[in-house]
C-alpha cells in the first residue's frame, strides 16, 4: 500500500506547524437568506417559470391591452361576427365589440375577482386557523366545527341564492366566492401552527417570556407563510375558474361589462359560425388557471425544506 | 448552608383523560443548589424532559409545587413572572429544530431583549450580543448568518448563547448533546462547564447518555416510569448504584475499552422483582450520605445491610 | 488464519451533486470483509460511513449520486456493474441490511409473520408451512418471546426494541452472507440496545454471518467488533483489528475520538479531550491529510500531499504522516497510553 514518493521526502517536510483550527470554524456557503434560496429553486423550475411568464404576459395584456386598442369594450361597430383580422386581432362577437379589447376587460374583471376572494380568504382564514390552532382546546373544537358547518352546506346553492337576492354584479360575486373558500386556508393555517407551535424554536422563544402575539409575529406566521402562500396561489385560479362557471350559468358581472366566463357564455351558442368568440376567452381562461397552478407548485416544491439540510 | 435555587416538590404532570391518565411525572420532589449540575437519567418515556418542560412551565403541572429562586412558579407577578424567564434558561436537545430557519442568529440572539425591551440602543445591544457569540466560541461574523449555514456543534452553542441572554442562574439542559457527534459532545460539554465555572450559574442536565452524565454532574437523580428511583452524589451513586434499576442502567453502558467489554454481565431489571404488597408505603429513603432511594421499608433494611 | 474475503471495496468513490457543488463524499475506500467477522465502521456525520454502505447495496440514488470510481467485489464480481433486476436478487437475499429506526423499515399494514415468510418465500424454494417453521426459530433467535402469538401481530403492537429484534429476523430470514447494520441501536435505550448487541452477537456465533456494523457510538465498537475501520471526511483514516484501535491507535483523529468520550472512570476535574474546530467541507477537500486542520501536531507535509496508507502492524494501517520513517517521534497521548498498559499488564 506505499506510496512511491515517499523515499523522496525530505525532513524538513516533517516540521510540525500545529492545526489551523480558525479555518474549519469559516463557513463554506455564502450566507442565502431563506427567499433568496426559495426564488433561486423557483427559477430552476422550468415548468413554474413558465407559469410566472404567462401570468405577467396576461397582467400585462390586462393593464395595456384595453390601452393599446382603438376601440373600448362597449364600443359596437357594425362589424358583426367578423374573424379575426388587422383591425379586430381577435374578432367581433354578435354585436361588433371588439373582442381583442374585451377580452383583456375580462382579463381585469376575472383577475381582479380571483384576486380579491384570495385576499379575503386569506385575512378570514389566516386569522381564524392562526387562533384555533394556537388557542386549542375548546375554542379550537368549536372554531373548526363552524368551518365544517360551513362546508357541509351545498356551495352552489348558497351562491345562487345570494346572487338573486343580491342581483348579480362584481361584488356580490366576490363575497359569493369568499364565504366559504376561506375555510381551505382556516384548515391550512391551522394545521401549519399546530405543526410549529410544538417546535423547539418556538418553545424556546416561550422560555424566555414571548407572549402569543410575539409568538405569531415572529415565529409562526413567517414559517407557515410559505404553505399559506401556496394555498393562496391555488385558491386565485379556482375563484377564476368558479367566476367563469357562475357566469356561464347566468349569474356573472352584468353586460355591457364583460369577463370570461360571460363572454364565453356569450360566444358558445355560435360556436359553429364564430368559433374565435368562444375561443378565445376559453384559451385565456385555461393559460391563467394553467399558469397559476404551475407558480402554486413551483411555490411548494421551492419550499420544500427537505432539500435544505 | 445555601438556599437550594430550585426546589420540585411532589411536582406531578398527567397527559390525556382525567380518569385514566398517563402520569408522565408522578410525584417526584428534589432540589438544585446555585451552581451545581443535577444529571437527571432515564430512558425514553421516562418522564425526565417532561420534568424539565413542566419546571419552567412550558406545562402546566397537575400538583406540587416548583419554587424557583424563593419564588413559586405559578404565583408570580408580572415583574417576578420577567425574572423568572430571564433567570431559568433552557437548552433544547435538537440544533436544528431549536433555531428558527426564517432568522439570522443576530435576530435569534436579539429576541429575548425585545420581548423584555431591553438594551434599546443600538450600539448597546450589538455589543451585548457579539458578546454572547463570543462566549460559546463564535464571533461577529457569524451574526448575519442564517442557522441552516451553521454544522450541528455550532447551532448548539447559538442554543447556549441564547439561554445565556440575561445571564440566568438555572439552565435546563433537555438532552443538550445527544443530537451530537461524539468529538463534538466534548467540545459542547467542555463549553458548559467552563461557562458554568465563569458564571456561577447552575444546570438540570437531562439525558439518558450515563457517562457524559456522569462526567458533568455533581449529582444525579435517575427516573423511571415518572419516578425518582434513586437519588445521590455522581460517584457515589455509580460506584454504589442500590436500586436494582440503576444497577441495571449501568449496566447497560457500554465502555469504550474492548477488554473490560468481554466480561460486561448485563443485569436485567423488571418492575415485577420488587412484589410490592399493597400496604407497603414506597418512598424515597436516606442510605446516607445524601443518597436517596426510592424503596420500601423491607426493601431498606435488606439493601441498607 | 483469515480466509478469503467475502466483500473487498477497492478505491470506492462516490459523488453527490448538490446545488452547493459537487460534494466528494466518499474518497477512495477500500476495505476488506472476511467470513464470520464483525467490521465496525466509525466516524462521525458525514464521514460518508453510510453512504459507503449504501453502494454495497447499491442503494443511493442517482442522480445525486455517482459511483465516480473504483469497485465493489462480492462473489467475485463487482455490485456495481450488476442490474437493478441482479441486485434484487442480491437484497435481501446474500446481503441485508438493519436500518437505524425500526418503526420505519417495517410495513405497518401486514402482519409480522408474513414479513419474516415474504423474504424466504422471494429468494429460496420453500413451501410456505417451512418457512413458517423458519420464521418462528428466527423469532426465537432474535428473543421474541412466545413466537407463536407474535407471528400474527402488527409491528405496532410491539415495543421499540422488539421492532428492532424482528427487522434482524427479516434481515436473517434469507440467510445471509453479509449482514450490514446502520446504527441499529442509536434510536434505543441503553438497555435495548445491551440486549440488541447480546441478540446480533449470538446470531452471529450461529450462522457466520459477517457483519458490517456502523456507528458512531466508541462503546458499541468495542462491545461488538472484531476488527474497525475508523472514517474521517469520506476516507478510512485507519484500520485495524478493535485492540489495534483501542489500545495501540496510530492516526491522530483516532486519539481524538478516543479522548472525547468519557468513560465511566473519567476523571471530572479534568477536561475532556475535544477535536478542535469542525470536520472540513467535501465540495472542496483538502489538499493534504484531511485531518491536519484539527492536527495540534500538523506537519508541514500534512497541508500538501495526502498520506498513503502507512503499515503500523499486522493487519493495522493508519493514514498519517506521522508514521513515515522520517516523520519526528510524536507520542501517543497520555490517556490511550495508560489504557494500552493497562491492556499490556493483563487483567486489571
Amino acid at each position: 500500500m506505499a506510496d512511491k514518493n515517499v523515499s523522496e521526502l525530505q525532513p524538513s517536510d516533517f516540521e510540525i506547524v500545529g492545526n489551523k483550527t480558525s479555518e474549519t470554524e469559516t463557513l463554506a456557503r455564502k450566507s442565502i437568506s431563506f427567499w433568496g434560496e426559495v426564488s433561486r429553486r423557483f427559477i430552476k423550475n422550468k415548468l413554474a417559470l413558465i407559469g410566472f411568464i404567462t401570468l405577467a404576459i396576461i397582467i400585462i395584456g390586462a393593464i395595456c391591452g384595453p390601452w393599446i386598442s382603438e376601440f373600448t369594450y362597449r364600443q359596437q361597430n357594425g362589424d358583426y361576427n367578423m374573424a379575426p383580422n388587422g383591425t379586430y386581432w381577435f374578432g367581433t362577437d354578435d354585436l361588433g365589440r371588439d373582442i381583442f379589447t374585451r377580452v383583456w376587460i375580462g382579463a381585469r374583471i376575472s383577475i381582479f375577482i380571483g384576486f380579491a376572494a384570495a385576499i379575503i380568504d386569506l385575512i378570514i382564514g389566516v386569522a381564524w386557523g392562526a387562533v384555533a390552532g394556537l388557542t386549542g382546546g375548546r375554542t379550537d373544537e368549536i372554531m373548526m366545527r363552524i368551518a365544517d358547518i360551513l362546508t357541509a352546506i351545498p356551495y352552489l346553492l348558497v351562491v345562487i341564492i345570494l346572487l338573486v337576492v343580491m342581483q348579480p354584479g362584481l361584488f356580490p360575486m366576490i363575497i359569493a366566492l369568499s364565504l366559504t373558500g376561506w375555510v381551505n386556508m382556516a384548515r391550512i393555517t391551522r394545521s401549519e401552527i399546530l405543526k410549529l407551535k410544538n417546535q423547539e424554536y418556538v418553545l424556546a422563544a416561550r422560555t424566555l417570556g414571548a407572549n402569543n402575539l410575539h409568538l405569531i409575529k415572529r415565529h409562526l406566521l413567517p414559517n407557515a407563510l410559505g404553505a399559506i402562500l401556496v394555498t393562496m396561489t391555488l385558491t386565485i385560479p379556482t375563484a377564476i375558474f368558479t367566476e367563469a362557471f357562475l357566469s356561464y350559468l347566468g349569474l356573472g358581472v352584468p353586460a355591457p361589462l364583460a369577463s370570461w366566463g360571460t363572454m364565453a357564455n356569450d360566444g358558445y351558442p355560435a360556436l359553429a359560425n364564430a368559433p374565435w368568440r368562444l375561443f378565445f376567452p376559453g384559451v385565456l381562461i385555461c393559460l391563467t388557471i394553467f399558469a397559476f397552478n404551475a407558480v402554486g407548485d413551483g411555490l411548494r416544491d421551492a419550499l420544500d425544506p427537505k432539500l435544505r439540510k | 448552608m445555601a438556599e437550594p435555587i430550585l426546589t420540585v416538590k411532589n411536582l406531578q404532570k398527567h397527559f390525556g383523560a382525567k380518569n385514566n391518565p398517563l402520569k408522565a411525572v408522578d410525584d417526584i420532589s428534589f432540589h438544585v443548589m446555585p451552581g451545581e449540575t443535577l444529571g437527571l437519567v432515564g430512558e425514553s418515556g421516562c418522564g425526565k424532559s417532561t420534568t424539565g418542560r413542566t419546571i419552567i412551565n412550558l406545562y402546566d403541572k397537575t400538583g406540587g409545587e416548583v419554587e424557583f429562586d424563593g419564588r413559586n412558579n405559578d404565583r408570580l407577578s408580572r415583574k417576578e413572572q420577567k425574572q423568572f424567564h430571564q433567570k431559568l434558561q433552557m437548552i433544547f436537545q435538537d440544533p436544528y429544530a431549536s433555531l428558527n430557519p426564517r432568522m439570522t442568529v443576530f435576530e435569534i440572539l436579539e429576541e429575548g431583549y425585545d420581548i423584555h425591551k431591553l438594551y434599546k440602543k443600538k450600539k448597546e445591544r450589538r455589543e451585548r450580543i457579539y458578546g454572547l457569540l463570543e462566549s460559546v466560541g463564535l464571533n461577529r461574523e457569524h451574526a448575519n448568518r442564517y442557522p441552516h449555514e451553521f454544522s450541528g456543534g455550532q447551532r448548539q452553542r447559538i442554543g447556549i448563547a441564547r439561554a445565556l441572554s440575561f445571564d440566568p442562574k438555572l439552565i435546563i439542559a433537555d438532552e443538550p448533546i445527544s443530537a451530537l457527534d461524539v468529538s463534538i459532545q466534548a467540545q459542547v460539554v467542555n463549553m458548559m462547564k467552563n461557562i458554568q465555572k465563569e458564571r456561577g450559574l447552575a444546570y438540570l442536565f437531562i439525558a439518558h447518555d450515563l457517562s457524559m452524565v456522569k462526567y458533568i454532574s455533581d449529582r444525579i437523580a435517575v427516573m423511571y416510569k415518572g419516578k425518582i428511583m434513586e437519588i445521590g452524589d455522581a460517584a457515589d451513586l455509580y460506584e454504589r448504584p442500590v436500586h436494582p434499576y440503576t444497577k441495571s442502567l449501568l449496566s447497560a453502558v457500554p465502555q469504550p475499552d474492548p477488554h473490560s467489554e468481554k466480561d460486561r454481565r448485563r443485569i436485567s431489571y423488571d418492575a415485577d422483582m420488587h412484589e410490592y404488597t399493597e400496604d407497603e408505603e414506597l418512598e424515597l429513603r436516606d442510605f446516607g450520605n445524601n443518597h436517596l432511594v426510592y424503596c420500601s421499608k423491607k426493601e431498606y433494611d435488606s439493601w441498607k445491610a | 488464519m483469515m480466509n478469503e474475503p467475502i466483500l473487498q471495496m477497492k478505491n470506492l468513490e462516490i459523488d453527490f451533486k448538490t446545488y452547493a457543488g459537487t460534494v466528494k463524499a466518499v474518497r477512495k475506500v477500500s476495505f476488506d470483509v472476511f467470513e464470520g467477522e464483525t467490521l465496525a465502521i466509525v466516524g462521525e456525520s458525514g464521514s460518508g460511513k453510510s453512504v459507503t454502505n449504501q453502494a454495497i447495496m447499491k442503494l443511493l440514488p442517482q442522480p445525486p449520486a455517482i459511483y465516480a470510481g473504483g469497485e465493489i467485489l462480492f462473489g467475485g464480481s463487482n455490485i456495481l456493474e450488476k442490474s437493478e433486476k441482479q441486485m434484487e436478487r442480491i437484497r435481501g437475499n446474500e446481503i441485508s441490511m438493519i436500518f437505524q429506526d425500526p418503526m420505519t423499515s417495517l410495513n405497518p399494514t401486514m402482519k409480522i409473520g408474513k414479513q419474516i415468510t415474504e423474504v424466504m418465500l422471494k429468494h429460496k424454494k420453500i413451501s410456505s408451512g417451512d418457512a413458517k417453521k423458519r420464521a418462528l426459530e428466527l423469532m426465537d433467535l432474535v428473543g421474541i418471546p412466545n413466537p407463536k402469538k407474535r407471528l400474527n401481530q402488527y409491528p405496532h403492537e410491539f415495543s421499540g426494541g422488539m421492532r428492532q429484534r424482528v427487522v434482524i429476523a427479516i434481515a436473517l430470514a434469507a440467510d445471509p452472507r453479509l449482514l450490514i447494520a446502520d446504527e441499529p441501536t442509536t434510536a434505543l435505550d441503553v438497555t435495548i440496545q445491551a440486549q440488541i448487541l447480546e441478540v446480533m452477537k449470538d446470531v452471529q456465533k450461529n450462522s457466520r454471518t459477517s457483519i458490517i456494523f456502523i456507528t458512531h457510538d466508541l462503546g458499541v465498537v468495542a462491545n461488538v467488533a472484531d476488527r474497525v475501520a475508523v472514517m474521517y471526511a469520506g476516507e478510512i483514516v485507519e484500520i485495524g483489528s478493535v485492540d489495534d484501535i483501542f489500545y495501540n491507535p496510530q492516526h491522530p483523529y483516532t486519539w481524538g475520538l478516543l479522548g472525547s468520550m468519557p468513560d465511566m472512570n473519567a476523571d471530572k476535574k479534568e477536561e475532556l479531550r475535544t477535536i478542535p474546530g469542525s470536520p472540513p467541507n467535501l465540495v472542496d477537500p483538502p489538499r493534504g491529510d484531511a485531518f491536519a486542520a484539527r492536527n495540534p501536531r500538523a506537519m508541514k507535509i500534512d497541508f500538501e500531499k495526502s498520506p498513503p496508507m502507512f503499515e503500523a502492524g499486522k493487519d493495522h494501517y493508519a493514514k498519517t504522516w506521522r508514521l513515515h520513517p522520517a516523520a519526528p517521534k510524536t507520542e501517543v497521548p497520555e490517556i490511550i497510553r495508560n489504557r494500552y498498559m493497562q491492556y499490556n499488564g493483563g487483567d486489571q
